[in-house]
């Protein structure tokens, strides 16, 4: 019975922000050409206005390119994808109150995936314009996590092996259509492009594509952060939380259309990457306890952090050829996951 | 704080299974609920913390119908300790009692100096203080349950709902947890399971038998032999007893 021990906020925030810059420094370098993590940063500096004249350019013009125009969106990218996922993860935990969830396990990535498909390959959602493939995935997450939610509450109370449970029959109903999709496809283009993004993959980032995801991880998280006191309550369960003053049905409404729109903005940009919403928020909790307020801020970081690195495994370990990121997370998350699995059982039971 | 239930009928399903209750609870009063298992008890009291909404009749705090008022303006009134005490995710003691500020709080607001201050002098009433930092998870049932009613003497509320505080307890625990609540000088409502701990505790009973109150009055008007082998079917002597001056109540075997 020994006190578990806690980091305080402000250092573990201050460390983390410093390993997020270096990482971004390091990842940018590395690949199948590499820049110095130096170059790197007299590059990034020379952007910045007004203080750019300042550095003398000593690198290669081919150098500025891989890394303003081919790495840095890609890491960048990663930042943002790896933040949202994990956000994503920590408020779908608190929904369903389990640990154990994720969008990737309870089958939103693959309710997103199916929609996005069937956008991608027959344009069924072509009259939103640009922006139909981030749309199309949001509703593809929308309606799985509703579906999952509703399977899963028994008498107002989710119970976990039919959350679970209903988090593998949906999507696999979600993978089956994706794949009648793929099967009655028009075009072979447009199919190798939907398979290559539907595994998971950073490649091909460009700046053009972190605006949306960018903007609803910020409104996302800005919201969350008000209503952490919500969230922390709704862990103590769904009476609980309404004796102490939270319009519960409202709130989950809330976090069911945050985490759709979240899991759908990413989606769209990198295909489904599991995993990381269940391990991030899991290390985050035994580094800074439950307390959202911190566990929010914290776990986006260090979502941010593992995904710009297993992309820069993924664009390395088999060089000049690239793994999709999606592949390294479900090769490590699947087995942390069967670890926290008998890890609840085993608590559960003493 | 004033207390009424009014013409309370609640169904899970077909059946009610709270049918016409008319209950209420005087400002400062220890009200007690008694009755067999599955006779309405935690339903009445869930209709009154809005856990469950009835299905006729009404609750009212102050004469003012809760239906009407935000889940954040019944909370600012009342605090409960319900049966749900389980937490699947880690906190400390601390932060637990801390949320129980929560409904003090509107969006914008940060903690402050008199929140942390309100949730040591609440640890320290329950005798937790030491236990602050530790995992709510790692704690023994009595222990939780003190932690859970220090919450709710954050929240600051002066009705107090209680269902069944000290299920599962040991004797020990379960004095300690009604002396800690006796001390706070607040209304309570409570559903008590055992008898001589209701007629220890309580000013007034309400008897629940098949989901509805078949009768009340003090612990002397009620808990008799006869009312007892009524309700609950046992035989049993019910005497003044000579140092507490309460009811004490002796089962006998068959």
């Amino acid at each position: 019975m020994k006190e578990k021990k806690q980091f305080g906020m402000r250092p573990v925030m201050l460390l983390l922000l410093a390993a997020a810059l270096v990482s971004v420094l390091l990842a940018v370098g590395l690949g199948p050409v590499s820049v110095s993590p130096v170059t790197t940063a007299k590059i990034l500096l020379s952007r910045i206005p007004g203080f750019g004249n300042l550095i003398r350019p000593v690198w290669q013009p081919m150098e500025e390119n891989i890394v303003i125009l081919l790495r840095l969106p890609r890491v960048c990218l990663g930042l943002v994808v790896g933040a949202s996922l994990a956000v994503c993860g920590v408020t779908m935990q608190a929904l369903v109150r389990n640990t154990l969830a994720d969008p990737f396990i309870l089958g939103v990535s693959s309710g997103a995936t199916a929609f996005a498909t069937l956008g991608m390959l027959f344009g069924a959602f072509s009259f939103l314009g640009i922006y139909s493939l981030s749309i199309s995935a949001f509703l593809g997450a929308a309606v799985t996590i509703v579906f999952v939610y509703l399977i899963s509450r028994v008498g107002g109370r989710i119970h976990m092996a039919r959350l679970l449970l209903s988090g593998v029959a949906v999507s696999m109903i979600m993978d089956g259509i994706t794949g009648i999709i793929k099967l009655s496809a028009p075009n072979a283009l447009g199919l190798h492009n939907a398979e290559f993004w539907m595994s998971g993959s950073l490649a091909g980032a460009k700046w053009a594509y972190l605006g949306l995801p960018a903007l609803v991880l910020a409104v996302c998280m800005a919201f969350l952060m008000l209503h952490h006191r919500g969230l922390n309550l709704l862990l103590l369960g769904e009476e609980s939380a309404g004796a102490l003053g939270v319009n519960v049905r409202r709130l989950q409404k809330w976090l069911i259309l945050t985490t759709s729109v979240m899991a759908g903005a990413t989606i769209a940009v990198s295909g489904s990457i599991g995993f990381v919403g269940l391990m991030v928020p899991h290390f985050t909790r035994l580094l800074v306890g439950g307390d959202h307020k911190k566990v929010l801020p914290v776990s986006a970081l260090l979502g941010g952090i593992l995904v710009v690195w297993v992309d820069v495994a993924a664009r390395t370990v088999i060089a000049p050829e690239e793994l999709p990121v999606g592949i390294l997370t479900a090769v490590i998350g699947g087995p942390f996951f069967i670890a926290m699995l008998i890890k609840n059982t085993r608590e559960k039971r003493s | 704080m004033k207390l009424q239930i009014e013409a309370l009928s609640y169904a899970y399903g077909g059946k009610n299974a709270v049918e016409n209750v008319n209950l209420h609870v005087e400002q400062g009063e220890f009200v007690g609920v008694i009755g067999p298992n599955g006779s309405g008890k935690s339903t009445i009291l869930k209709n009154v913390y809005r856990a469950l909404t009835p299905k006729q009749g009404k609750v009212l705090l102050e004469a003012q119908p809760i239906s009407t008022m935000s889940h954040r303006e019944t909370a600012l009134k009342m605090a409960v300790v319900g049966q749900e005490n389980d937490v699947p995710f880690d906190f400390t003691v601390e932060e637990i009692v801390a949320m129980g500020r929560s409904p003090h709080k509107r969006l914008f607001d940060p903690d402050t100096d008199h929140d942390r201050q309100i949730v040591r002098h609440a640890l320290e009433h329950m005798g937790m203080e030491t236990m602050a930092k530790r995992n709510y998870r790692h704690l023994s049932g009595g222990e939780r349950q003190r932690v859970l009613i220090a919450r709710a003497i954050a929240q600051e509320s002066d009705l107090l709902i209680l269902d069944e505080p000290t299920n599962h307890l040991d004797v020990g625990c379960q004095m300690q947890i009604f002396d800690f609540i006796k001390r706070l000088k607040v209304t309570v409502l409570s559903a008590i399971h055992d008898l001589n701990m209701a007629a220890l505790y309580c000013d007034r009973l309400y008897v629940m038998k098949q989901g509805q109150i078949c009768m009340s009055g003090t612990p002397e008007e009620v808990l008799t032999a006869s009312n007892i082998f009524d309700v609950y079917g046992v035989r049993c002597t019910a005497e003044k007893h000579p140092q507490t001056g309460k009811i004490h109540i002796t089962y006998l075997p068959a």
